[in-house]
């Protein structure tokens, strides 16, 4: 069994701090800690990993396109709005 | 691909295709936002069409302070909050785990090495193949958590702009991301896991 220093934070933890890490919002010693249990951790380096995969593909999600139906329809009620 | 304000600028000269053009970019967002605050999906393709309304009868009051997306979306809040048939319950946020305890140890450590999908360049280059997968997951977040996400990580909004548009705290932003961020992870390794 690992033995722990009191300081230091587990893998279970860490998890938790991610988004604060990313959005710059942890405090300066508790960014210290995390950066350090992640040097030292591939597991939880390969979970930040994953989190920012998932950040990445939320940016790609196009949108769909929209149907001639409901173009059309919004072309009709623009011209009607301009008339108004 | 023109920006929002050169659309805007043609926008306000009557431009029908600029008008169209930014229906296009916006309408499935909109939706997706609105039908997070309403009951069903004709309310919330009200409330969207209400928002059009709203831009095109009033882009002379849009001053350019914010971006346009920002304004676009707080219409479309205010908008959907009012066709609600009831005020969104702002109920304290109980504690959700990122990741499910079971993966942890007694001491709180990785019980399993945990995959490195993330690094395989495998997945990477296939990101088009996530929209599905990724679209139907933020249909399945809370609500509230879905709100955050789209704006920051599908629309690119700041911290900032998304607590603008939603009106909550900066604490309560960061709480909703990290949830919707973590369920959305799960949604991305089940999947995975699947292949």
């Amino acid at each position: 069994m690992l033995s722990l220093r009191r300081r230091d934070i587990v893998c279970q933890e860490a998890v938790e701090l991610v988004t604060d890490y990313l959005e710059g919002t942890l405090s300066r010693r508790s960014r210290r800690r995390f950066e350090a249990h992640l040097r030292a951790c591939p597991n939880c380096s390969a979970y930040l990993e994953q989190i920012r995969m998932t950040i990445d593909l939320s940016g790609t999600i196009e949108p769909e396109d929209l149907s001639p139906e409901a173009r059309a329809e919004l072309t009709e009620l623009y011209r009607r709005w301009r008339s108004e | 691909m023109d920006t929002d304000l050169e659309l805007l600028a043609r926008l306000r000269d009557g431009d029908e295709e600029a008008f169209v053009t930014l229906v296009t970019r916006y309408q499935h967002p909109m939706l997706r936002l609105a039908r997070s605050y309403v009951p069903s999906r004709a309310v919330a393709e009200e409330a969207v069409q209400d928002t059009w309304m709203g831009v095109v009868k009033g882009i002379e009051r849009f001053e350019g302070r914010s971006t346009f997306k920002t304004w676009l979306f707080r219409i479309l809040v205010n908008r959907a909050r009012t066709a609600g048939s009831r005020e969104q319950r702002h109920a304290p946020l109980e504690p959700q785990r990122a990741v499910d305890p079971i993966r942890f140890d007694a001491n709180g450590q990785w019980a399993d090495p945990v995959d490195r999908w993330a690094e395989d360049s495998e997945n990477h280059l296939e990101a088009a193949a996530w929209g599905p997968v990724l679209r139907s997951g933020l249909e399945d977040l809370p609500a509230r958590q879905r709100q955050v996400v789209v704006l920051r990580d599908v629309e690119g909004l700041s911290s900032d702009e998304v607590c603008a548009v939603l009106e909550i705290s900066a604490g309560n932003q960061r709480i909703l991301l990290h949830r919707g961020r973590t369920r959305l992870r799960e949604i991305l390794e089940a999947q995975i896991a699947k292949a």
